[in-house]
């Protein structure tokens, strides 16, 4: 994948496959550690410890449609050519965890790309499920909550595609303005707004 | 900036309500995009985001749209499927926001199925 927010659109695809109600994702930029950590929990069916155990194996999956699962897969080898790893923490009943790190500065990690399309795309193609983002950088963050904007919103379908798009220009926007506050550092790589693939 | 702000919500209620009041009844059409990791990786994403946009100019209320995940014709991705109320569903194939935009409005709008970039009747 070109971008890590396809990465997480992935995994978040495979919480709402295991049923979960509420998604949090959480993105961890931290110049002075170098490093980016990404998380997704989800509060699904979660999976029995021996599947856990061997997750990011490209033969070990739940699915049907057919025999090879590759997201975890991916999503392991993007951290682990970068000096990072995942983990993976789930029960049965509990949700599941995947904490994906990587080094923030490594040459071979991709940018976290458009992650407005994203939410964009989650918030608009699963009505009732909802999310949580929670994006820091260096001490400043960024948290879009959906169960807070249904509620401020009320009466409005959070998920009809004119209010997505709105939503998705603030995110765009609420994200440069976190990554443009604290000078110079991975402006560039970050910073891309409308850019899709 | 931490979050979104009461005036951002409120504008954003202000634009739509109007747009939304009449969300209601039977969907006549649904659209499912495909977003298994294959379809994620051949650029389901970009294919989802034009057809919100499409969505939100048609500004149509018995339209729905959901993601579902891959269908083992991964060869073929992204994927859509188009059912239409009383006809078959179609599956789309090697969609890109373009001929999205192309099923939206001729399909989804004017009913005439896109046989080009049709992969099969279910």
């Amino acid at each position: 994948m070109r971008e890590l927010s396809l990465h997480i659109l992935d995994i978040v695809e495979n919480g709402i496959t295991a049923g979960a109600r509420v998604i949090t994702i959480r993105v961890e930029e931290a110049s002075a550690a170098d490093r980016l950590l990404i998380s997704v929990h989800d509060d699904g069916r979660g999976m029995p410890p021996r599947k856990v155990v061997d997750i990011a194996n490209p033969f070990v999956t739940t699915r049907t449609t057919r025999r090879v699962g590759l997201g975890l897969s991916l999503l392991a080898a993007a951290a682990r050519r970068c000096e990072g790893d995942i983990h993976v923490k789930a029960a049965p009943g509990t949700g599941t965890e995947v904490t994906a790190t990587f080094r923030l500065s490594h040459i071979d990690r991709a940018p976290l790309g458009d992650m407005a399309a994203t939410l964009g795309t989650l918030i608009m193609g699963n009505p009732p499920v909802d999310f949580v983002y929670n994006h820091r950088l260096d001490g400043r963050e960024f948290t879009l909550d959906t169960r807070d904007l249904k509620r401020e919103l009320e009466g409005v379908d959070l998920s009809s595609p004119a209010v997505v798009s709105h939503l998705m220009e603030l995110i765009r926007r609420s994200l440069k303005e976190l990554v443009s506050g604290g000078g110079p550092t991975h402006t560039k790589e970050s910073a891309n707004g409308q850019a899709d693939d | 900036m931490a979050k979104l702000t009461i005036e951002d919500l409120k504008r954003i209620k202000e634009q739509t309500t109007k747009a939304t009041a009449l969300r209601q009844g039977e969907a006549r059409v649904k659209i499912t995009v495909h977003m298994g990791t294959c379809g994620i990786a051949a650029g389901a994403r970009p294919v989802m985001n034009a057809l919100m946009e499409e969505m939100a100019e048609a500004d149509r209320q018995d339209i729905r749209v959901v993601t579902s995940g891959c269908m083992g014709m991964c060869s073929s991705e992204p994927n859509v499927t188009v059912e239409v109320l009383d006809t078959e569903p179609i599956v789309y194939q090697h969609m890109d926001p373009n001929r999205m935009r192309q099923v939206f409005r001729r399909h989804v709008l004017l009913g005439e199925v896109q046989t080009d970039f049709a992969l099969a009747k279910i």
